[in-house]
């Protein structure tokens, strides 16, 4: 059991009595309320529960807390602008209609963010290998990579 | 053949249920074959499937439908139904049915803006309360959604229109037949004047409601939003992570469950260390429940409390329980699968369906080909694990459920069974599913919250783990086909044998997904058919798997034909096309059934489509399909290429269907290019092998679903035809499986007879 200071989507958390191994996942979806970040396996199979630490894609299932502490965290609820702008692949999953039942998409998003922040323009198999870890049952994944297209051509039509 | 000390008769009593609302006779369906029914005849079909959808209109004055969630409408609002409400604030349509990505929130919505003239803009969806009264029956399974509703919410929107026309021509002084209506307004062309339907809606509200029987409804050439692309209603909140989900439920002062349960279905809890569980951190309480003796409700287990999930998923680790299996499941998987293997080489236990001399047939014709099929057990595994959460208010006598449930009229009436509690005393929250496939048609999650939380009296959120889920499902069942064919020298089908070998719970019945109608097997087409059956026992509870029959039957059936159309020399598309023969319904009398013009339609335009007979790449092969489920005509042509004769990858699939006019042809789209993945997906490497009655794969390490790289393009068309519509979210799945592995053996020359088709060696790349 330990104290932690926890930043998460900008603001800072002061979190006591977590145990030394309770998953970052059970953290924010338990104590901070940030249900977006879904539980689909517990074993870093699915990608369900994916959020961004320090910047890079990680499993929040298998993440402990303690670990997380002094990196940012961000999670689904933390992808749109302070302001309410949406991160241009959001507004890509929407216009594409992206989702089914959409349980997955949370972690879709995420790992399509930290994508699209190391690459501009990726190709069908840069999407490939970096989504190959997220699980769709509802079989989503044409529209995903559409999407992912999508918001990185925007991206670069707004920056040029 | 039944275990002993286990009900079997009581233990599927809600399966047999949802079986008669699931799998309702296609004679029986509502909704469809309303163009050629009479009023009589539209009454008798809603009737029995929609309870009080009409009444909903007829009976109940504006305003007066209660809404337990946001109070009785006002005087100022017109809602003529329970389905919309439109005053000042804006139209309000409410979604009825449950959500598990089948898109209804969306479609259904749309049918009633549709005939209201709404502009969608304009339209805010809400998902509604549980009410057979207001709503009929709700309930997501069988492909049944769309076509249940078509006419009821047609009319519902229509109904509206025709009073918003009626007050605004009433305010003008003008006859309501020179108005016209278009996004959200009233217009009268003559003067110019247009008036807004929220401007309108408070006179309207006092006017009669006309008789929607008699409603006038669009013709299809006057849909502005059926047939187009629209986005679902809860995309927004989707991709930004809000609470939709019955996972994400958070009530005050609420406590995390687990509930364990004998890893063999139908164990018993005989001792546990609950001392050494209620003591450990975090942990608030720990008992044990005996369960009610049925399988999909409550079954006997352990349930541990506690502040927070972590604390309860660690101490469920240091649970140590011994289980009394007598009666409880003994499955064992390689054995049954030898047992059918043997059984394969005889006739079968009963006969199902012959005409013709199928053994002479075979004995004299020029060629015969013989092979046996065969597909395993396998797990829904919709990804989000069960959970429900429930709070019983004890000094009220109320329950209250948040369930992510397909059947949520059904959980009602579970929970009230259950706990022996009135079913006015419950009220249930219809929460978005993630995922539903069929396993969430049974309300086992529903039922062990409301009993846990009946003990505790605070909120409860019980949350299964992955394996919890994938150790007690309701299974899609294994099967096994051993099948003979025959072609004459002139290379036309004349012989069909099918020797079907499924499984049973109680030594009579087939368990679910085992039900093979002998008008289901195309064979029944050719001159000279035999079906027959053998059972063999098998406990694990077996459930409805997306498609249920027609997702494997597809697989053994249209698998064979092209080995028979193989063996005489002749090009698959057109030995199909002449099995299907003249165009017509295959049951007289029933728009419902298989249609041999339809079925040709699709098979031609899916070929035509993929280019069928063209030249291709070096490897590269096509391979064809066809299945009908759901009222649904299917085509499919996969092409593949195979490298080191066991990687196979799926290059496209081109599907061609027909379900009548489209609602969403965005949700459309989407249900067929993901039935295609989850087709694969099944057929690549999912199998649930048991042992012991204990299945071994219990999460996605050894349960392998489809990812990305494996996903092939899916081109979609459709032949939007005048049949009203019918339901899109099983019917495309079928016929991905035969498809894929006819194209296969055209491409390498090895016949694949096995799912999945890891067990020989094939990998999907």
């Amino acid at each position: 059991m330990s104290t932690l200071r926890l930043e998460v989507n900008g603001q800072d958390h002061i979190l006591e009595n977590v145990p030394d191994d309770m998953p970052l996942l059970w953290v924010l979806r338990d104590r901070l309320g940030l249900v977006g970040t879904r539980y689909g396996c517990g074993i870093a199979e699915c990608g369900a529960c994916t959020v961004h630490l320090g910047g890079s894609p990680v499993r929040a299932c298998q993440v402990p807390a303690r670990a997380a502490a002094g990196q940012p965290v961000t999670t689904i609820e933390g992808l749109a602008q302070p302001d309410g702008t949406l991160h241009p692949l959001q507004q890509a999953w929407i216009d594409h209609d992206v989702a089914q039942c959409g349980y997955c998409q949370s972690g879709q998003l995420m790992s399509a963010a930290a994508l699209l922040a190391r690459h501009q323009a990726p190709s069908d198999a840069d999407i490939d290998a970096a989504m190959a870890g997220n699980l769709c049952r509802c079989g989503t994944y044409l529209r995903i990579r559409r999407a992912i297209h999508d918001a990185a051509g925007r991206r670069q039509a707004i920056e040029t | 053949m039944s275990a002993p000390g286990v009900d079997r008769h009581r233990g599927t009593r809600s399966l047999q249920t949802i079986a008669q609302a699931v799998l309702t006779p296609p004679e029986r369906c509502p909704g469809l074959a309303v163009a050629r029914l009479d009023r009589r005849g539209f009454l008798q079909l809603t009737g029995l499937a929609g309870g009080g959808l009409m009444l909903a209109f007829s009976l109940r004055p504006a305003g007066a439908a209660t809404d337990p969630a946001g109070a009785t409408a006002d005087r100022d609002t017109l809602a003529p139904s329970a389905y919309l409400r439109i005053s000042t604030a804006g139209i309000l349509i409410h979604a009825t049915q449950p959500e598990c990505g089948q898109g209804v929130k969306t479609a259904m919505p749309m049918i009633i803006a549709e005939e209201l003239d709404a502009a969608w803009s304009d339209v805010e969806v809400r998902q509604s309360w549980i009410s057979e009264a207001d709503f009929g029956r709700q309930f997501a399974g069988g492909s049944t959604g769309i076509p249940r509703v078509w006419l009821p919410m047609r009319r519902a929107g229509a109904v509206a229109r025709a009073m918003l026309l009626a007050a605004a021509a009433e305010r003008w002084g003008v006859a309501v037949e020179e108005c016209t209506t278009a996004n959200s307004h009233v217009l009268h062309a003559s003067s110019g004047r247009r008036a807004a339907y929220i401007a309108l809606a408070e006179a309207a509200a006092h006017l009669p409601v006309p008789d929607p029987d008699h409603i006038p409804l669009k013709s299809r050439e006057a849909f502005r939003l059926l047939g187009t692309r629209i986005t679902g209603v809860d995309n927004t909140a989707l991709v930004t992570g809000q609470p939709l989900f019955g996972s994400d439920q958070q009530l005050p002062d609420m406590l995390h469950a687990a509930y364990v349960k004998c890893p063999a279905i139908g164990g018993r809890v005989r001792s546990a260390n609950l001392d050494v569980i209620r003591a450990l951190p975090g942990i608030e309480s720990a008992f044990i429940l005996e369960g009610n003796g049925d399988l999909t409700e409550l079954k006997p287990g352990i349930a541990i409390l506690g502040r927070e999930t972590w604390a309860v998923m660690q101490a469920r680790e240091a649970l140590e329980v011994e289980w009394d299996e007598t009666g409880a499941a003994r499955d064992d998987w390689a054995e049954t699968r030898a047992q059918a293997l043997r059984l394969a080489e005889a006739a079968g236990a009963e006969r199902l369906a012959a005409h013709g001399d199928t053994a002479k047939a075979l004995a004299e014709a020029a060629t015969t080909v013989e092979a046996l099929y065969s597909y395993a057990f396998v797990a829904h595994a919709q990804l989000e694990p069960q959970t429900c959460t429930a709070w019983y208010h004890a000094d009220e006598g109320r329950m209250e459920l948040w369930a992510p449930t397909q059947t949520p009229q059904r959980a009602v009436s579970n929970v009230a069974g259950l706990l022996g509690l009135d079913e006015a005393a419950i009220t249930l929250h219809q929460l978005r599913m993630g995922g539903g496939f069929g396993r969430r048609l049974v309300n086992d999650p529903v039922c062990e919250a409301a009993a846990i939380a009946y003990r505790v009296g605070r909120p409860v959120k019980l949350q299964w783990t992955r394996e919890d889920d994938m150790r007690h499902d309701y299974l899609r069942a294994g099967g096994f086909h051993a099948l003979k064919g025959a072609v004459d020298p002139e290379g036309r089908a004349v012989a069909w044998q099918n020797h079907f070998i499924t499984f049973t719970a109680d030594g009579r019945t087939p368990v679910f997904g085992g039900h093979l109608q002998p008008t289901e097997d195309l064979g029944h087409l050719i001159a000279n058919f035999r079906l027959e059956r053998t059972q063999l026992p098998w406990l694990s509870p077996c459930g409805f798997w997306r498609a249920p029959g027609a997702s494997v039957f597809a697989f053994a059936l249209q698998g064979f034909l092209h080995e028979l159309s193989t063996a005489a020399g002749r090009d698959h598309l057109e030995f199909l096309l002449e099995i299907l023969g003249e165009p017509r319904w295959l049951e007289p009398d029933n728009t419902w059934a298989l249609h041999t013009g339809r079925a040709a339609d699709v098979l031609k335009l899916a070929a035509a489509q993929a280019g069928w007979g063209r030249p291709l790449p070096e490897g590269h092969a096509l391979g064809l399909a066809f299945y009908f489920s759901h009222a649904a005509h299917v085509a499919q042509v996969a092409e593949v290429s195979v490298e080191d004769g066991q990687r196979i990858r799926v290059h496209e699939v081109t599907v061609a269907c027909d379900v009548g006019q489209i609602v969403n042809l965005s949700g459309a789209e989407n249900q067929s290019e993901g039935s295609v993945i989850d087709g694969l997906s099944a057929m690549a490497g999912q199998q649930l092998t048991h042992e012991q009655g204990r299945v071994r794969e219990s999460n996605f390490d050894r349960y392998p679903l489809l990812r990305m790289p494996q996903a092939p393009r899916v081109r979609t068309h459709f032949i939007q035809s005048d049949w009203a519509p019918t339901g899109l979210g099983e019917p495309v799945l079928p016929p991905v499986a035969p498809a894929v592995c006819n194209a296969v053996y055209t491409a390498c020359g090895r016949r694949i007879r096995h799912l999945p088709i890891s067990q020989d060696g094939f990998t999907l790349v």
